[in-house]
């Protein structure tokens, strides 16, 4: 235990997470004072810069927003088009949207399992440092990340801001057979991603717990992906939903009090998007073999309605999401049929839309209104970065509080705790499209 | 970017930076699934933190940088990673261009500020999006939104190698020609940047009935006022080209004159 008085961990960059952002942790004693996910990406303007652009350009703007999950950008933009226009896309041309989609969860958890996540538990730097010592481990991540660009590659024409994606649906629909050799890769996609889940659940996983309300959208018969109705899990258990249409009025931004933070909250509380809370709103409908694989990993019979609030254990949820996403990509593959048109005309109208779908990391909501020629008078991305970052920082005190109580710790050791508790949530710190910690140190 | 090979005794350093950007570009090294671990033999990777917690100070051999200068403090920052790099590549339309958000060059950025953000007088942003190269001398400017997976093994190879980078400067139509595709604007009358715009993506947007956006920015001889009557006749009126030409290399297309 140290008697010291107060100290300050600074972490000037944060490793292992997309984008830039910093650390700031105050202790006093035992207790922690501040703890803060400091933003220092610059702002980037993209919700003024829409404003004057045509109806038809946010999903290929967007996808700018964010390399590593350019898809989620682009199909909520699609949908809130969509929504202000009143088109309805076919289920085909939805059905290659989830398969698009299917693509980058496995692409972006297999790189955070892999070369972000996976290191901290294993005591490496990096996957470069990892693959000195479980090469094999790191070459089945790889080859898993792998056939997610596949499929983005394919269906989007590039695995980083995919070029095919349209306003109401794709400009090309690919050939049934062009698909075949897909399919074969992801049929040994399929084999790595369950190897994924046996190698995660061996790992160490210390005790923490999460009470932030969960986040994420709810389908009637499925895992929701590409959309979904917005759901909140509260941790007394009791479920709410809303219509997307009012996003607005229940996730709001907020200056606290004792600080000039902006911090995102739902209703008035702290809560958190990203896999914790999709398994625990949509657990029940994950496919037979992601069903399993849920069990495999030791968190429970999902068709039993179990939650996961460890951060820690994020990574086996994430393990279970690349089975899932894995069987539902060839789900799609092996039912499918070129659609007619590859895309719904979506004439423009004045009126406000709103799009939600599930990135990676978390809930991603997308709201732009528009003239009756189309062209974007406004537009509000709000990202699941900045949603988490109140319940981020709410877990990095605690964790911290309970390390200092159990006993002494050096500057180094708590702050790569720290480190490790914020890369449990996957942030995207380039995603923070609007939203900069401005807090001051008057300590 | 010539010049003697690295010694052999020592393995040369790699380090990746990043201004302002979406780090797709930077992704495209961790995208190189077949290589990554037989480059990482090749190279000491000093900096990347997107990648390993392990940080080596400088210098380094070898430095990519993504992102636009967009605050003080990172131009400020560039002026400190150029003097720890032997040669300094850009990597991406951000760090060459300016990126998407040199759209701010044409606007207000205090009105920006205003409509985003609900403290303007806490954001720390400089008027302008500006490449790399209006900062610092760059010993080679790879484009694209995002760069090219292939591309840019060619420059880490070269330089590892001691030789000049074979990317081509030639546009997207040479790409089509290859590829053999059908040329969307005279088979269908798709407005397309194609004729202007860089080599280096394999021309994917017409390979996908789509025309291209410009996304490598603009080639080495770009002929704008043969082009526009072409977008014109194909729909586009004034309003449609501006935007056409200002998106994700804005500056850079902006810089062309537009009539003869």
């Amino acid at each position: 235990m140290t008697h010291r008085g107060s100290r300050v961990l600074r972490v000037g960059s944060l490793s292992r997470v997309e984008g830039e952002g910093a650390l700031h942790l105050k202790v006093r004693g035992t207790a922690v004072e501040e703890a803060r996910l400091r933003i220092y990406e610059p702002p980037r303007f993209f919700e003024a810069f829409l404003r004057g652009r045509a109806h038809t350009e946010p999903p290929d703007i967007t996808a700018r927003v964010c390399g590593i999950c350019p898809v989620a950008y682009q199909l909520s933009a699609c949908a809130a088009i969509e929504d202000a226009c009143g088109v309805t896309v076919d289920r085909s041309v939805r059905d290659l949207r989830r398969l698009l989609y299917c693509g980058e969860w496995i692409e972006s958890q297999a790189l955070h399992i892999y070369l972000l996540h996976a290191p901290d538990f294993l005591g490496r730097d990096g996957a470069v440092d990892l693959a000195r010592t479980h090469r094999a481990h790191v070459e089945r991540g790889l080859r898993l990340k792998q056939a997610g660009n596949a499929i983005l590659e394919l269906l989007g024409g590039r695995a980083i801001h995919p070029v095919n994606v349209r306003v109401g649906g794709f400009h090309r629909a690919p050939d049934p057979t062009a698909l075949r050799p897909l399919a074969e890769q992801l049929r040994r996609a399929a084999d790595d991603a369950w190897e994924t889940v046996r190698w995660v659940a061996g790992f160490d996983f210390p005790d923490a717990r999460i009470d932030a309300d969960l986040f994420a959208l709810a389908a009637p018969d499925t895992y929701a992906v590409e959309g979904g109705v917005p759901t909140v899990l509260r941790p007394d258990g009791t479920t709410t939903a809303f219509p997307l249409s009012t996003f607005s009025d229940h996730v709001r931004e907020e200056h606290l009090p004792h600080s000039t933070a902006l911090h995102s909250r739902l209703d008035g509380r702290r809560h958190l998007t990203g896999p914790l809370a999709r398994f625990a709103v949509s657990g029940r409908r994950l496919s037979p073999t992601a069903l399993q694989a849920a069990r495999e990993a030791g968190l429970g019979d999902p068709r039993e309605g179990v939650e996961c609030r460890n951060p820690f254990r994020s990574i086996l949820v994430r393990a279970v999401e690349v089975v899932y996403a894995v069987d539902e990509a060839l789900r799609i593959i092996d039912g499918y049929e070129r659609p007619a048109r590859a895309f719904a005309d979506v004439p423009p109208r004045a009126g406000v839309g709103h799009g939600a779908t599930e990135a990676p990391r978390g809930l991603l909501y997308h709201r732009y209104a528009l003239d009756a020629d189309g062209t974007v008078t406004d537009a509000v991305l709000v990202p699941p970065t900045a949603q988490n970052q109140g319940a981020i920082e709410e877990d990095l005190r605690r964790l911290a509080e309970a390390a200092l109580a159990e006993g002494a710790l050096d500057d180094h050791a708590l702050t790569h705790l720290c480190e490790r508790a914020i890369r449990n949530h996957d942030p995207c710190i380039s995603c923070a499209t609007h939203f900069l910690d401005l807090t001051v140190d008057r300590g | 970017m010539t010049g003697s090979a690295p010694s052999a005794a020592r393995v040369p350093t790699l380090a990746v930076f990043k201004l302002a950007s979406c780090d797709g570009c930077q992704l495209t090294l961790l995208d190189c699934e077949d290589e990554l671990l037989t480059l990482a033999g090749k190279v000491e990777i000093a900096h990347f933190l997107e990648a390993s917690s392990r940080v080596r100070p400088g210098p380094y051999d070898l430095t990519l940088v993504e992102g636009s200068v967009t605050t003080a403090a990172d131009a400020q920052r560039i002026q400190e990673i150029r003097a720890q790099s032997r040669f300094l590549v850009t990597i991406g339309a951000c760090a060459t261009a300016g990126g998407v958000q040199a759209l701010r060059n044409f606007a207000d950025v205090e009105e920006f500020t205003r409509t985003v953000y609900a403290r303007p007088d806490y954001i720390d942003t400089l008027a302008t999006s500006t490449p790399v190269a209006a900062h610092v001398d760059v010993d080679f400017e790879l484009r694209g939104c995002p760069i090219d997976r292939r591309q840019l093994l060619e420059v880490v190879t070269a330089f590892l190698t001691g030789r000049k980078p074979d990317v081509p400067n030639h546009s997207v139509c040479f790409e089509c020609k290859r590829r053999g595709t059908v040329c969307v604007t005279v088979a269908h009358g798709t407005p397309c940047l194609g004729p202007v715009t860089h080599a280096g993506c394999g021309a994917i947007c017409p390979a996908y009935g789509r025309g291209c956006y410009g996304c490598f920015g603009p080639s080495g001889s770009v002929n704008l006022p043969a082009l526009i009557p072409l977008l014109r006749r194909d729909g586009m009126d004034d309003r449609d080209t501006r935007r056409f030409l200002r998106t994700f290399n804005a500056a850079a297309f902006a810089g062309i004159k537009e009539e003869t």
